[in-house]
This record gives structure tokens, sequence and C-alpha cells, in this order.
């Protein structure tokens, strides 16, 4: 993530303060070769959550815990199929306590 | 799990549980599904709810919904990255009853109104994930599937109240898959004050709220920033539509961060500290989005059905969704009655019921607004034509004697690279909205 504004939080304490209960299993499911084949990476961008990395190879590495289950990754997604979202099991995922 | 429903409510929000509330009242056996631990806890909104669609609904809302502050000062501003134009309206009458709009945080308003929901009769089911719909032997809609073990829940109607993603629509057949150009992303940062220092920083008797909705301050990406006042926190975000997101390469906090900075906003800020972070999608387009309403044994509401009004002079959403779960409730109650849930007598019965009220009425007449405030001419080109002339008259550029106005007004078009042919579209497009 960039570096903070003066007077800016960083990009971790910023997403310390939600709470999230982790599921067991992952909600998002990526699809790393269509993924390889992409220049755009929209997701790495738009994510609120920055949960979607380019890595070394080419690909993109995510992770779900932290998601604020926006829907955001899936609808900027120009490569059909590289992103399959749902939301998480019943109970689990972000849980807002002032929004 | 008790399966004996005859309606079925995916998602507690403000339509969800008005749904579920008026279903209930009309003695209909109902189950009200949330996701969330809680009501309310996969919400967010800017910041205001207006109330008074509940007038009928919940007579005795005043006493009871959990509110922060009620908004008696409304500005809409301009901003540039140097300057900022305000039209500032204060009036005391939005202090008393009747009021008019309100904050308020949505865990507990959510959890208020499906307390209500509750109270009328409805079962309600947390921590539980509709995951697809039930069908039976002809293919028709005959409840949902969820996440729970042996979690069928089967029932004569389906009311999807579950959100801007609403993936129980698509299934359904009634919409589309999602086009991002439709949609906003909003972040928001909760930022924590004390109550007697928000009064004093936005000049506020103790209870009364500010709403500041601001046009310009994205850092170029297509959208608005607003600013809340809460009893002991302020609400602060942006608004960004996805495709001019994407498009920037620029990460929303960024963007957010930039806002926060700019000269007539970072004061109010100063010191408060972040508590919660969080986003949300907002369908943001309006009857050209909106899905088809019904279909067998199936309707849609609220965000799901895109009944949000982004309009930039309104931005209402929780109303819209109130009304519309009620309007769903009683075209589904009238088809349970008369023995006839096709998607034809639903969506006929529903349309009619949201006549007679303001969502689609509102949606029609501002039909051409979302176009405009995201338009390149509205986000850029205005604010900046406008702070400059402000800022060229309120200049005493002495021994030069004032300007005349017709000279500046052109001078600044040419330099904003106004089109007169433009600006007089504009102009009739907004009149025919709002005359």
């Amino acid at each position: 993530m960039t570096t903070p504004m003066a007077g800016e939080v960083s990009f971790e304490d910023r997403m310390a303060t939600t709470e999230f209960r982790v599921a067991p299993g992952a909600h998002i499911v990526v699809d790393g070769d269509a993924c390889r084949g992409c220049t755009t990476r929209e997701c790495v961008t738009a994510c609120p959550a920055g949960l979607f990395v380019p890595i070394a190879d080419g690909g993109i590495l995510f992770n779900y815990e932290q998601c604020f289950e926006c829907g955001t990754c899936y609808m900027v997604c120009n490569t059909s199929g590289a992103i399959t979202w749902r939301y998480p099991e019943g109970g689990a995922g972000v849980v807002y306590r002032q929004t | 799990m008790t399966t004996d429903f005859e309606v079925v409510v995916v998602g507690a929000g403000p339509a969800g549980s008005t749904a579920a509330m008026q279903l209930g009242r009309a003695g209909r056996r109902v189950c009200l599904l949330e996701r969330g631990p809680a009501p309310g806890s996969k919400n967010l909104f800017g910041g205001v709810v207006y109330p008074r669609v509940l007038d009928e609904l919940i007579p005795s809302w005043r006493e009871e919904a959990p509110f922060e502050r009620w908004i008696t000062r409304r500005a809409t501003m301009l901003l540039t990255d140097t300057q900022a134009l305000s039209v500032d309206f204060r009036t005391t009458a939005w202090g008393a009853a009747p009021y008019n709009g309100a904050t308020a945080l949505r865990p507990a308003f959510d959890a208020w109104l499906a307390g209500r929901a509750v109270e009328a009769g409805a079962v309600l089911l947390t921590s539980t994930t509709a995951v697809g719909l039930l069908r039976d032997s002809t293919g028709r809609v005959a409840g949902v599937t969820t996440d729970r073990p042996d979690g069928d829940l089967p029932a004569s109607v389906v009311v999807a109240c579950d959100g801007v993603n609403s993936f129980l629509a698509k299934e359904a057949g009634c919409a589309a898959p999602s086009d991002p150009a439709n949609y906003t992303l909003g972040v928001k940062e909760i930022l924590a004050l004390p109550a007697d220092e928000i009064e004093r920083r936005f000049g506020l008797c103790a209870g009364e709220g500010a709403d500041f909705e601001i046009l310009g301050g994205t850092g170029g990406v297509a959208g608005g920033g607003f600013l809340y006042t809460n009893r002991e926190t302020i609400s602060v975000g942006l608004v960004l539509s996805l495709p001019s997101l994407t498009a920037s390469g620029r990460r929303p906090e960024e963007l957010l961060a930039g806002f926060k900075a700019h000269p007539a906003i970072a004061p109010l800020l100063a010191g408060a500290d972040l508590v919660e972070y969080g986003a949300h999608l907002i369908p943001e387009a309006g009857v050209s989005m909106m899905p088809k309403l019904a279909a067998d044994a199936f309707v849609v509401a609220g965000d799901a059905a895109a009944m949000c009004l982004a309009s930039g002079l309104w931005l209402e959403g929780v109303n819209f969704a109130i009304s519309s779960g009620a309007a769903a409730a009683a075209a589904v109650t009238g088809a349970l009655s008369g023995g006839d849930t096709s998607g034809r007598r639903l969506e006929a019965a529903y349309r009619k019921e949201l006549k007679a009220g303001f969502v689609l009425a509102d949606l029609e007449r501002l039909k051409l607004a979302p176009h405009l405030v995201l338009s390149d001419r509205v986000q850029n080109r205005y604010p900046q034509f406008v702070c400059d002339i402000v800022e060229e008259i309120f200049t005493v550029s002495n021994p030069t004697p004032k300007p005349r106005l017709r000279s500046l007004v052109l001078s600044q078009a040419r330099r904003a690279g106004l089109r007169w042919r433009e600006l007089a579209r504009d102009a009739w497009t907004s009149w025919r909205m709002l005359g």
C-alpha cells in the first residue's frame, strides 16, 4: 500500500479498526491462470480492503479474511471467470459496529 | 429448523425488515433471514435517514428509533484543489417535530427495525446466508436454501432484500449480471470527537446535526464526498464511480486521504481518531438498472431492486428501501390471499403499490440525474468554472477596476473549456427534472 499522508494511519491500522470474524473457508476464489493474462488488474486498484496483490510470476495473491463484502472485485474484473465471489457463510465476515 | 413459513424474506436491512413486519402484521408466517450475526452488521451507508416514511408504518418512531442527530444544517459544497464554494442552509424547523433527516448508525438502526418485525411475528434467523433458490418440479421458486445444516426453507413466496449484489435476483432471472458502470463504491471512515467539540466545529446546538454533500475533491475520479455528524463521531467518505476509479489507478483510501486533507475539510476533522473503516457498493443508476421486480413466487426490494436515489441534490436510500419493502409486502399479502403468486400478478400489484408512493415517481423523474452528476462537466469543469468566477468577483485587484460579470463569465467559460451548447443542454436537463 502507499505511504499514508500526514495524520493518516497506516493501511494495516486502518483495517484493524474493523471487526472481521474469519470463516474457515474462503468466499473468494481466484483463477490464477486467468489472472496471469490480465494486464489491467482492476481488482488490485479498486478493492477497498486491498485484498488483491500482484506477484512476480504475473499472478495475483489474494486473501479473503478482511473482506468488506462489497462486491467491487468481481464487478470490475474484466477477465471472465477469474474471480468467483459469494457471501461468506452465515455469521462470518465483516461485522460493522458503527457504520 | 422450523420450515412452516409462507414467506421467506432474505436480508434484515430496512427493506427486508419492513417487508417482514408488514407480512407479520397481515398474519402471514414469515421468516426473516440475516447473514450477519445481527441485523445491520453487514450494512454501511453515508449516514442520513429520512424517517417520515415511517409515519404510517411505525407512528411511534420519533420516540423509539435510535437516531444520532437531527439534521438542521445542510451544505452542498463545490471543491476544486484550492477552492470551496458552499450553499449552506440551516433551519430550526428540521430540529423539531415532524423533523426531516437524522444521522444514524446502521447496526443500531437496522437492529431496531428488525426488532419491530419480530414484534409483528416474524421469525428472525441471524448468521444464516441464503445460498440459492429452492425450485419445485416445475422450476418455480419454492423457497431458499441456506448454509445451515438441513437449511432448506420452503415458502410460498421469497422476498429478496439481499442488497446491492443480490445474487437471488440474478438467480431468479430478474437481474442481469452487474455492469460496473451502474455502481459506485462508497468508502467511509468513522472518526471520534466529543459531542461538544462536534457542535463547536459545525456550529450546532446540542443534538443537532450537519450534512455536507460535496462535489469535487475526489482526485479527478467521478463521484463525490460526504460528511455527517453523529453524536460522538463524524462520518466522512467518498462515493467513487467504479469505471472511473479503476481507470484512475488510484486506491480508494488514498483518494479519501486527499479529500480529508483539503483545506476546507481538514480543520473539521483535525485530531479525530479513526474508529472504524468500511466500504459498500451503491446502486447508482436508478431506473435504468432496475431489475424485473418479480418472478413467479419471488419479488425484489431495496438496493437489490436498485431502489436508491443518487441524484446529486438528493441522496436517499433507507427511505426507498423501507417504502419498497412495505410495497412488496402488500403485493405478496394480496397475492397469497388471492391464491395467485405468479410473477405477472406480483409485479403488477407491486408496481401499483410503488406508484402510490414516492419510490418510482422520484426515480422516474430523476432518471437522468446519475448520468449528469457523474459527467466530466458536472464533476470537473462546472465546479472549476463557478469557483473561479466567485474568486474573481471577490478578489480586489486594485488599481484595476472591478471586472464586468459578463466578461468574467465569458473568459472563465473559455478557460474551463465549456461549450454553451452543452451548458444549455445540462441546464435544460436539470430544469426538466426539477422544474
